[in-house]
């Protein structure tokens, strides 16, 4: 019936697409879900514009500015300028060693950490449940509180750590106050303060394997080693790489610890990171155009990562 | 519904929604900002029929009651003079937050009359929101004009315009805690004067009061605070951080070596500075306010906050000049006139300022009044004033002075020659950061390698922002 409706030289226009009349009934489908969901998407107005305006807006503006400078009020496109005046900044490399370095840290102690101890509570039979909340507290603290605390904790002259390697009668360390010490004890903070939730996103993978796998493992006599590396590792093997790639991401853009707990660069440059440097930019050297170019750089190397990521996170939902 | 009063219900919502959205983005303009005509007699006082109404921020929090019953109280003082003219007063604790502040100058949405450092100048011309106001200031609109240091004026100048009015200034100077000198035998009316005495005095009071957790000398190593203590200490032995003309390193010379030097000997032979330095701004104030440290290097607000913050007394503290005593490293602050606003919203800034910050015996110079809110009264700042005026204030300091005004003798006595901050001073202060570090937390540190390296860097950065 709506055949007869379409002109005929639209239908030759589109030869090897829906033909016309399939297509308005397209539309016509389409005008009555928009009508029966209109209050659905009348919530939904607001936070997509501020889903635009605070999110991709910025995004695209940082990256239009990454190309301009701005001088006695007048904004001018500058090319490659910026770019390549971070790439040349003394400290460039040096805030990506550092940032590496974060990572690598995070990466052996961040991420080991929290599944061994979801490990040890999987196993617990007696007051789970209590520490699962002691394990989960630390997140709740704010980071800025929390890098405050450890702060004190690492002081040389009266904080706690010292204070213990004394009575013990080992060498103290100058934690935050030397360039050798200084990233780790920031991982080391940072950690302690992050580790709960990655600890119940494991404790939640491991109460999903079945308890058949182990019971099996334990009749063909596979000690407790064993367990973890035949059953429980494969068993979480899609959680693990997900988190470790969301590690990777996140730690790249670390900066409040360092900036609460290590006054942003530390001894000797030692905890300048990435992110660090483009907040130098930005508000220290009051050139957004620079931060903005940094800020590029970083996107480019954490797409790779999201890259990655989004392609494991498929695959997770595949497999599941 | 119909098909069509749907897409006009979806179409006003979206609408709706994006002017919501616009109006919440967008700053509030001014309802009566002022006659734009009067912009040809930039020179004459504001015309006292005209309704202005000017933005201006730094009004102390409500947490400091005393200063901000002193403000309100100005305010009103001010209508008295200028019932034509409103003050919006924003408050704000610290008055300037450098991040919110870069933000705020690239949305323009900065008072119309607003709080600046000395620093910023460069940053507010870039972001093209300073009025020059070179034209509105003379004798008439600031009567004690002629008074000012005119090398304070010179900071807040750019290409021969003044951009700004300067309501207090520092020079860096060495803060003592007196108590300490007293109790490890020391003379608290003679504070050392060069970095030879620093160390003896430091060595006397880490040795004698080292038990008690108190040490005789501290410094920062981070947060860029350190690159500015050593501009501060390598001004104090006459070295210039940067060329003239901003191009070039000009630090690593034997007298920086000699400072670094003996900073290294301090931390690691003598064992006079605690082991952990001051990585961001506030370790050592917190140090010095709780009694922990007996010297370091700093400007004489910081002795207000040490009495505010940490309860220390001021007849325990004292100043004495820099180390050196051969250039003082000055800073300070000032208000800054917003580009947008008209030439009435400018001179009823101006004569704000004027009332508040630059008349003597009125607003912060009302010594009087301060004395009998309980604030101190007897710090050695702001001293932007010269000749007769500085005469003048002086004496009216010295009549209602409620802390030991003698204390910080050794400081004001001296008439060290000031120097402005390097060009581009935060990106230097972040190099030599790692020189600082380097000597105070690295006991095999290189010194020349340390300078010949920063030395480098600054050049690169300065060759790079060119």
């Amino acid at each position: 019936m709506a055949a007869t409706t379409v002109p005929e030289n639209t239908t030759k226009r589109h030869a090897g697409r829906p033909a016309g009349p399939d297509r308005r009934g397209e539309r016509r489908g389409l005008s009555r879900k928009v009508s029966a969901n209109l209050q659905a998407y009348g919530f939904l107005v607001g936070a997509v514009i501020c889903f635009l305006a605070f999110s991709w807006y910025p995004m695209v503006r940082e990256f239009i500015m990454s190309f301009q400078d701005k001088k006695r009020g007048v904004t001018s496109w500058v090319g490659m300028k910026n770019l390549d005046r971070v790439y040349h900044d003394p400290f460039f490399w040096t805030a990506w060693k550092n940032t590496a370095e974060y990572t690598g840290y995070a990466l052996v102690i961040g991420f080991a950490l929290p599944f061994f101890v979801a490990i040890i509570l999987n196993e617990l039979r007696h007051a789970q449940a209590y520490l699962r909340i002691l394990v989960y507290l630390p997140v709740m603290l704010p980071p800025v509180a929390g890098g405050l605390l450890f702060k004190y904790f690492y002081d040389p002259d009266y904080g706690l750590f010292d204070h213990i390697l004394k009575t013990l009668h080992l060498p103290t360390s100058q934690w935050l106050d030397s360039s050798h010490t200084a990233m780790i004890s920031v991982v080391i903070a940072a950690t302690w303060m992050s580790m709960g939730s990655a600890t119940l996103i494991y404790l939640a993978a491991l109460q999903n394997i079945p308890g058949e796998l182990y019971e099996a493992a334990d009749l063909d006599g596979a000690g407790l080693w064993s367990k973890i590396w035949h059953v429980t590792i494969p068993q979480t093997r899609m959680v693990l790489s997900l988190m470790l790639l969301m590690q990777i991401v996140a730690t790249m853009q670390e900066f409040t610890n360092v900036f609460v707990l290590a006054g942003g660069n530390g001894p000797e440059n030692s905890t300048m990171t990435v992110v660090y440097m483009i907040y130098q930019y930005g508000f220290r050297y009051n050139n957004l155009g620079s931060a903005a170019a940094l800020g590029l750089f970083l996107l480019l190397v954490l797409v790779v990562f999201s890259g990655v990521y989004t392609r494991l996170s498929r695959t997770s939902e595949q497999d599941g | 519904m119909s098909r069509i009063g749907y897409r006009r219900l979806v179409a006003v919502a979206l609408v709706a929604g994006i002017g919501l959205t616009g109006a919440a983005c967008s700053s509030s303009k001014n309802d009566d900002s002022g006659s734009k005509t009067s912009s040809a007699s930039a020179g004459t006082p504001l015309d006292p029929k005209t309704k202005v109404t000017i933005s201006v921020d730094c009004e102390p929090p409500t947490t400091k009651k005393a200063e901000r019953k002193e403000w309100i109280d100005d305010v009103a003082a001010f209508n008295k003079i200028y019932p034509n003219v409103t003050v919006k007063s924003k408050d704000a604790f610290p008055c300037e937050d450098p991040a919110k502040f870069t933000a705020q100058l690239q949305a323009g949405t900065q008072t119309d009359t607003f709080y600046t450092y000395y620093t910023d100048l460069e940053q507010v011309l870039d972001a093209g929101q300073a009025a020059d106001i070179s034209d509105y200031v003379n004798a008439k609109t600031i009567p004690n004009l002629a008074g000012i240091d005119p090398s304070v004026l010179d900071v807040l100048k750019d290409g021969g315009k003044l951009y700004g009015l300067p309501t207090a200034n520092y020079k860096m100077g060495l803060i003592y805690n007196r108590k300490i000198f007293q109790e490890a035998g020391l003379d608290p009316n003679s504070p050392p004067t060069t970095w030879d005495e620093v160390r003896q005095d430091a060595k006397v009071i880490s040795d004698k009061l080292g038990s008690k957790g108190i040490t005789g000398y501290m410094d920062n190593s981070g947060g860029n605070q350190g690159g500015w203590h050593l501009v501060s200490e390598m001004n104090g032995v006459g070295v210039h951080a940067v060329s003239d003309d901003g191009t070039k390193a000009t630090f690593d010379t034997p007298e920086t070596k000699q400072v670094l030097q003996t900073l290294h000997d301090m931390r690691w032979t003598d064992k006079s500075m605690p082991a952990n330095p001051g990585v961001q701004w506030g370790d050592v104030q917190k140090a010095m306010g709780t009694g922990k440290i007996g010297m370091y290097v700093g400007a004489p607000d910081d002795v207000t906050l040490e009495v505010q913050q940490y309860h220390a007394d001021y007849k325990d503290l004292g100043m004495g000049p820099i180390p050196g005593g051969k250039i003082a490293l000055m800073g300070g602050n000032d208000y800054m006139f917003k580009k947008s606003d008209s030439p009435d919203q400018i001179k009823a800034g101006i004569a704000w300022i004027n009332f508040k910050y630059l008349t003597l015996g009125k607003g912060q110079f009302n010594y009087p009044r301060t004395k009998a809110d309980g604030l101190p009264v007897g710090l050695p700042e702001p001293f932007f004033f010269t000749g007769a005026a500085k005469d003048q204030d002086n004496t009216l300091k010295a009549a209602s002075a409620t802390i030991p005004v003698d204390n910080f003798k050794a400081y004001t006595g001296v008439d060290t020659p000031v120097l402005a901050e390097p060009p581009n001073a935060q990106k230097v202060y972040t190099v030599l950061d790692t020189v600082m570090s380097g000597v105070l937390t690295n006991k095999g540190a290189d010194i020349d390698k340390l300078l010949k390296t920063a030395t480098d860097q600054v050049n690169q950065l300065l060759a790079a922002s060119s």
